[in-house]
């Protein structure tokens, strides 16, 4: 798969190989038939694959998932699109009282092998209910995977990894990134749920995951100028967190700051906050900071900008960790 | 069965349930033809005069033309996003004008020729599609609720407002407003079911533009819209939606049917969405163009001008007087979006709760002395 690709395009390479290789596997959704999905996600898979496979379903959420669990336990592996972000929410139940718990349930008897794809977070421009980041709702729910590529190769080799586990999967896509290009490599070079040095430094980790790993790298390259040699790490896996990866890093480094769209307050930040205090506490220089969303509703797009973290509130924060 | 049962809710009922019957063709209520004759309908007698007439038409232009006005905007960049409404204004404006003073509309995102006839400033509904706002006016105001994005929500919330007008004794209706791709969600059924069991008086009027973003509404439905209220216990009428005189007289029957003590009534307005489903969408991708050309010919405005000139009931001097006050509503249009400041980022941080909170309270403070701290030029 030499050349680079959009994470867009590199999705949609994932779905077509899902679809080739399993006849079981199904896409769902609403408009990702002829339209190929509003980000055309599923550009050209309802004409090569028919519409048995690649389904246009009627517009409710709720009803997708749930007939996606019953799909699921006749033995098919549904992968299904919820257009954006803000419209997850009528599917809720499905997803957190049905979808994650039927395995449990049945003690271990059936698999619920579900991808629910969700574009997600902000910065693009949009009307309400198109912006948000609302990872910490399913990550908080036991039952679920979640995880969210930041890049091309990791866009499509963590779907087909999704998309082939028997666990359901919430899989995040960074709207914003969709037209980020990046090579794609040969094989999938992790698994599904470990998290990636994607710059390696010395003096501080900053730990994000989907659209903020980039501004995080930036952030990095700004901070070298100042002679900061910041690692970030791309987390890729919410639940679960590769903790072992972070503790590696943050050990080494003495500070540690996660940055990510969402409100901060009870945010995925608190937890590996926390979690990586009890670990690395000997080893801190500073609290681990976190950079993030305010406790507000995502706000207007003309005011979007200074509600997301940038590299200046990633710096500031830096900053902040090397004050104490 | 089925027939035997229908046939006795005829007697007792409504008008439009006759057309609920299981074999019958899908009736549609028209009373100004696409040719622009005045037909009647057994049904649904409307007197209108002359004034009445050309007030509607004026309400068609001036709805059409901000309309037309607000995509140029957004092409412009003036707005990130706009959802047309070209097609519809006949089923907005003659369910809009059937309204009282006291009811009260709830709307999806396109309804702006029903907030036209609600008096809500043109501009004041541009704010959200520029970025400035999530909403940005009293809905109280002009009883016209908050645009709604999240599909089919508002159904319920009219629902909720419509039981409390009964436990206020008072005679009040609501109309919620949806589309037919609205119609598969669970909020709209549920909407129903509490429409019909608490005899709310709630008007459910769908708009059926035949699309659903790409989705045609077969993707929804296999039995037309408007049968789906005999399920629930109501009637259900469809009217052409492109007729702004069956329109108004089907909402006015329906809104006394509910306002009265009969419970709800589901109208189903048969039209089209001529343009795209919004400025992000290209409708090249999933629909034929002759389909789009076929509807030109039902034309809600054309139909009415024909009629108006048939019968003489306004002259060229009306017509151009109609033009050049949709020339400046354009100009008022343009000017106050341009004009429009950019909000400050503290709103960020404003009516997120209607009491003091302690965490926002924070977090505005601290954002403040961030914001502050560039303009000091402390940081970087
Ligand atoms: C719960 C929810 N799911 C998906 C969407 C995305 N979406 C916006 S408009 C639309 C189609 C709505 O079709 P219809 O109800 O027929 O109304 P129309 O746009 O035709 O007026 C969709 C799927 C949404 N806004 N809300
Ligand atoms: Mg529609």
């Amino acid at each position: 798969m030499a050349g680079q690709l959009s994470i867009a395009k590199a999705l949609n390479g994932a779905l077509r190989k899902s679809l080739e290789s399993d006849p079981k596997t199904v896409l769902m959704g609403e408009d990702i038939g002829k339209l190929g999905g509003v980000f055309r996600i599923t550009d050209g898979l309802q004409k090569d694959f028919g519409e048995d496979r690649v389904i246009d379903t009627p517009l409710a959420e709720s009803g997708i998932v749930g007939t996606a669990i019953g799909l699921a336990l006749r033995g098919y592996r549904p992968v299904v699109e919820i257009q954006f972000d803000g419209f997850v929410y009528p599917a809720f139940d499905q997803i957190v009282s049905q979808l994650a718990k039927m395995h449990a349930r049945a003690l271990g008897h059936v698999k619920m092998p579900v991808t629910v794809r969700i574009p997600y977070a902000g910065g693009i421009g949009a009307v309400e209910h198109h912006s948000e980041s609302h990872e910490a709702y399913f990550a908080h729910t036991a039952g679920l995977r979640v995880v969210t590529p930041s890049n091309a190769h990791d866009a499509h080799w963590m779907l087909r990894q999704a998309i082939e586990s028997d666990d359901p999967v919430i899989f995040l896509e960074p709207k914003r990134r969709y037209w980020d290009k990046g090579e794609v490599g040969e094989s999938a070079d992790l698994g599904l749920h470990d998290a990636r040095i994607v710059r390696p430094g010395a003096d501080a980790t900053l730990i994000a995951y989907g659209p903020m790993v980039k501004v995080c790298l930036e952030a990095a390259a700004a901070a070298e100028e100042d002679g900061r040699r910041l690692e970030v790490v791309d987390l890729r896996s919410l639940t679960p967190v590769d903790f072992a990866a972070l503790e590696e890093s943050v050990k080494r480094t003495g500070r540690g700051i996660v940055v990510h769209e969402a409100p901060v307050f009870l945010g995925m930040g608190a937890e590996l906050a926390a979690r990586l205090t009890e670990r690395c506490f000997y080893h801190l220089e500073a609290p681990i900071l976190r950079v993030g969303g305010y406790y507000a509703p995502y706000p207007p797009s003309r005011v979007e900008e200074s509600f997301l973290p940038d590299l200046d509130r990633v710096l500031d924060a830096v900053d902040r960790a090397f004050a104490y | 069965m089925t027939v035997k049962s229908t046939a006795r809710a005829r007697k007792k009922a409504a008008p439009g349930v006759r057309a609920t019957a299981k074999d019958a063709q899908p009736e549609l209520v028209q009373l100004l033809t696409p040719e622009g004759e005045r037909v009647e309908h057994p049904d649904f007698p409307l007197t209108v005069e002359a004034d009445e007439l050309r007030a509607l038409y004026r309400d068609l232009v001036l709805v059409r033309r901000f309309d037309a006005e607000a995509t140029s905007l957004q092409r412009q960049g003036e707005l990130g996003l706009w959802a047309s409404l070209l097609g519809q204004e006949a089923a907005q404006v003659g369910s809009g004008r059937a309204m009282r003073p006291g009811d009260y509309a709830f709307p999806t995102y396109r309804e702006h020729g029903v907030a036209w006839c609600r008096d809500v400033d043109p501009l004041n509904l541009l704010g959200m599609f520029r970025g400035v706002n999530h909403g940005g006016w009293d809905p109280n105001e002009k009883n016209f609720h908050l645009y709604t994005i999240v599909i089919g929500a508002q159904t319920l919330h009219a629902t909720g407002y419509a039981m409390g007008i009964t436990k206020d004794g008072a005679d009040d209706a609501v109309i919620a407003y949806f589309g037919d791709g609205a119609s598969s969600q669970g909020d709209v059924n549920e909407a129903f079911t509490f429409a019909s069991v608490y005899n709310s008086p709630v008007v459910f009027f769908c708009q059926n533009n035949q699309w659903a973003i790409s989705e045609p509404t077969t993707t929804q439905t296999k039995i037309p819209l408007y049968r789906r209220a005999s399920g629930f216990g109501f009637p259900g009428i469809r009217v052409d939606g492109n007729d702004v005189l069956a329109c108004l007289a089907v909402t006015r029957w329906a809104l006394e049917h509910a306002r009265t003590g009969n419970g709800p009534v589901l109208i189903e307005a048969f039209t089209y969405r001529m343009g795209a489903h919004t400025t992000s969408d290209d409708p090249t991708r999933y629909r034929a163009a002759d389909e789009t050309e076929a509807w030109k010919a039902k034309d809600p405005i054309t139909r009415l001008r024909t009629l108006l000139e048939k019968e003489g009931l306004a002259d060229e001097e009306f017509f151009a007087s109609i033009e050049a006050e949709s020339e400046q509503l354009g100009l008022r249009v343009r000017e106050g979006v341009r004009s429009m400041p950019d909000p400050d980022p503290t709103l960020i941080f404003d009516h997120v709760y209607a009491e003091p909170h302690a965490l926002v309270d924070e977090e505005r403070a601290e954002y403040i002395e961030y914001a502050a701290s560039f303009e000091a030029g402390e940081n970087h």
